[in-house]
């Protein structure tokens, strides 16, 4: 199909709904949808798509597009729905349960900051709050991960070595709003690359169960063991649904994460979304004037890629993870992780949070241009760093130290 | 004037594995939920109708029992608390697109239909979907030991109102009729033979059908479990649990006419009012006058 000039919303709302058709075949497809900015152009286009077997429902709030999508799901349907910042919050009840009941509905979040103070503009905040649920979570930079990744999210969902919900996340305006070239897929190709949802626990009167009742401390541990396996399983089944994916519409819709320039890299950024967009010009241009910089881009966020991510790194000593959210009292969410995950590690690496572009900020290159310099002069982790703030960067900067004197980040 | 007839004659159909309540359930004696759910059972077996439950946090899905048995004879899931009526939609939305033909039902609590339900129920009900809604109420959040609700009578002492509860009880009919969806109507489990009339109804009408049933909680009412059939009659003989029905938020038709029978022994007879809690010359005029209100509707505007 040529290229299309679209929004990242297009993009979604043309994925979901492709997806959704695409089980006309099966029990067909249904969503609870409900507005906020900057989501809204997405379910404005998924409720004006002419679906043959699909039901939109323009609900009353966000608790209620979410409990409608559940419905449909467990009657065994394709089921979808698009949400934001606030609306997350408001929604959260439902995500968890859409999650513990293993149904494969695909959300497509658009990240804006949590309020208040009121602001539509990016932050990851609002997505990273749902870490705990059992979500599969990935992050989109452009518009064609955006179209890609929602397609997968329904292929890898609906696995049946899956069975979980999956968040397919965009900067707010930056993605959502911004007309980019972009594949969209056909409705022939999205016929080929999802077959028919096979829900193994819907509804079913001939088999009356449950869902959902009472049960005991043990096999709650069952049930959380499960999903603890099944979210273990995600790297294999993901690198399967992106070759289906590649061999219908011919390109890879990238994996869990990507990196630049790491392999001898002593000092390697980590970072996500549009911020990472930015980070591959700054490191690029940097690698050019021979430092060894790298970058790691994250799209999967949950299950966390931990060995991917040690991997990706190698033996860098300097690792910057450059954080658009803020969680109170702690600092960057993906840093938590990207630190958790180099516990026991041989190397001494001092890893450093930068907290950047809260609130929507623009994240320049100059501003990364500022991150990398002050991670140069540091010799022991200091505290998340609010970049924006004045003076925050290169607080004491001191002649660069050797490697060996570094201590591990805490 | 008198009661409607109500006989115990039920139609021949033996509560077993097929029943919608199986037998084995862990529900309290005296239980109207349970009583509700039988004459849910018999109705959908009289009917030749299956079903689907969407049940929200309340006594009635605690009634499922633990996993990996559950006491019902339908598909079943247990939905958030506020959540029933928009769960259901999807359901229903999933039937009507694979020509189904089970009804779809909620079966929820008062503080699920007119507390923390109500923003989602009404959502439904203004969308028309084709749900029976069925509210068994009871008063009071029963499943978590007795505290008020938008429900709960003036008077009525509960944990979160030691003194007696100060407001009146919420007209959830009057907000349901306002929707005007197709189809709603009282029910008591005093008088089996309307609630099987208005269940069939129920299940042969297109769109929105919500039902109120007055359901007794000899935990919560402080009553006994050997009185419950016989309080909730009484409720309807005195006037303070009216049975009636509303056809497209327009027609009325009452059913059942008050013989005007002291409310006062309704009250004394559950330890939840306590001495002097309940004036009963003011409840007697809102009895009367609620009655004067309907029979003004029904004869204006004729079922």
């Amino acid at each position: 199909m040529p290229l299309e000039v679209v929004t990242g919303n297009h993009a979604a709302g043309h994925a979901l709904s492709f997806a959704g058709e695409a089980n006309r075949t099966g029990r067909g497809t249904a969503c609870g949808i409900y507005p906020i900015t900057p989501q809204t152009e997405i379910v404005e286009r998924v409720a004006a798509f002419p679906f043959s077997k699909g039901r939109v429902v323009a609900v009353e709030s966000e608790h209620s597009a979410m409990a409608v999508t559940m419905g449909a799901s467990v009657a065994g349907a394709r089921a979808f729905t698009a949400s934001s910042s606030n609306g997350l919050a408001y929604m959260v009840e439902n995500i968890m349960v859409t999650g513990f009941y293993r149904l494969p509905v695909v959300m497509v979040a658009v990240n804006r900051t949590l309020g208040p103070p009121w602001n539509i503009w990016a932050d990851q905040g609002d997505t990273l709050m749902l870490r705990d649920f059992p979500w599969i979570q990935l992050y989109a930079a452009n518009n064609q991960e955006v179209h890609d990744l929602t397609l997968v999210a329904f292929r890898l969902a609906e696995d049946h070595r899956i069975l979980l919900p999956v968040l397919v996340c965009m900067d707010a305006f930056i993605v959502s709003h911004t007309q980019a070239e972009t594949d969209l897929a056909t409705q022939e190709q999205v016929d080929a690359y999802l077959p028919d949802l096979d829900l193994p626990h819907r509804l079913d009167q001939d088999h009356p169960r449950a869902l959902g009742s009472m049960v005991w401390p043990d096999a709650t541990v069952s049930h959380r063991v499960d999903v603890d396996e099944a979210m273990q399983r995600v790297p294999q089944v993901l690198d399967e649904c992106r070759e289906a994916f590649a061999e219908v519409f011919g390109r890879d819709p990238s994996g869990p994460i990507e990196s630049w320039h790491t392999e001898d890299a002593d000092t390697v950024l980590v970072t996500s979304a549009t911020v990472a967009t930015t980070a591959r010009r700054v490191v690029e241009r940097r690698r050019a004037a021979g430092e060894r910089v790298g970058l790691v881009k994250m799209r999967l966020f949950r299950p966390f890629p931990e060995s991917a991510l040690r991997e990706a790194c190698g033996a860098a000593r300097r690792i910057g993870v450059l954080d658009r959210d803020y969680a109170a009292g702690m600092g960057g969410v993906w840093w938590q992780d990207t630190r958790a995950a180099f516990q026991g590690d041989a190397l001494a690496r001092l890893i450093q949070n930068y907290l950047v572009g809260v609130g929507g900020g623009d994240v320049t290159p100059e501003l990364i241009d500022g991150i990398l310099d002050d991670l140069a002069t540091r010799q022991v982790a200091a505290p998340p760093v609010w970049v924006e703030v004045e003076g925050a960067l290169a607080r004491g900067a001191v002649a660069q130290p050797a490697t060996a004197d570094l201590e591990v980040g805490t | 004037m008198s009661t409607v007839e109500s006989t115990l004659t039920i139609p021949d159909i033996p509560c077993s594995e097929e029943c919608l309540l199986r037998a084995g359930n862990t529900n309290c004696g005296g239980c109207g939920m349970t009583l509700g759910l039988n004459m849910l059972g018999r109705a959908l077996a009289e009917a030749d109708q299956q079903c689907q439950l969407a049940i929200p946090a309340c006594c009635g899905i605690v009634a499922a029992g633990a996993f990996p048995t559950t006491a019902y004879s339908a598909p079943t899931v247990a939905t958030t608390f506020a959540a029933a009526a928009a769960v259901a939609s999807g359901m229903v939305a999933i039937r009507d697109l694979n020509g189904e033909s089970h009804q779809v039902i909620c079966w929820a609590g008062d503080g699920g239909t007119y507390d923390i339900g109500l923003a989602t129920l009404s959502a439904a009900a203004e969308r028309n979907e084709d749900i029976v809604y069925i509210c068994y109420d009871n008063e009071i959040y029963g499943n978590t030991g007795g505290q008020r609700s938008s429900a709960t009578p003036p008077g009525a002492r509960t944990t979160t109102t030691p003194a007696g509860k100060q407001e009146a009880k919420k007209d959830i009919m009057g907000i349901m009729a306002a929707h005007g969806i197709p189809y709603a109507a009282t029910i008591s489990v005093a008088h089996p033979d309307d609630a099987r009339r208005k269940f069939l109804r129920a299940f042969e009408t297109r769109g929105m059908k919500f039902l109120l049933i007055h359901s007794p909680c000899p935990t919560g009412w402080k009553s006994e479990p050997g009185d419950s059939v016989q309080l909730v009659r009484l409720a309807v003989r005195s006037g303070l649990f009216p049975l009636f029905e509303v056809f497209d938020g327009i027609r009325y038709r009452v059913n059942a006419e008050p013989d005007w029978a002291d409310p006062a022994e309704y009250f004394a007879r559950q330890r939840r009012f306590p001495p002097d809690a309940v004036d009963l010359d003011t409840t007697r005029r809102v009895c009367r006058e609620r009655f004067i209100r309907l029979h003004t509707l029904a004869g204006a505007f004729p079922a």
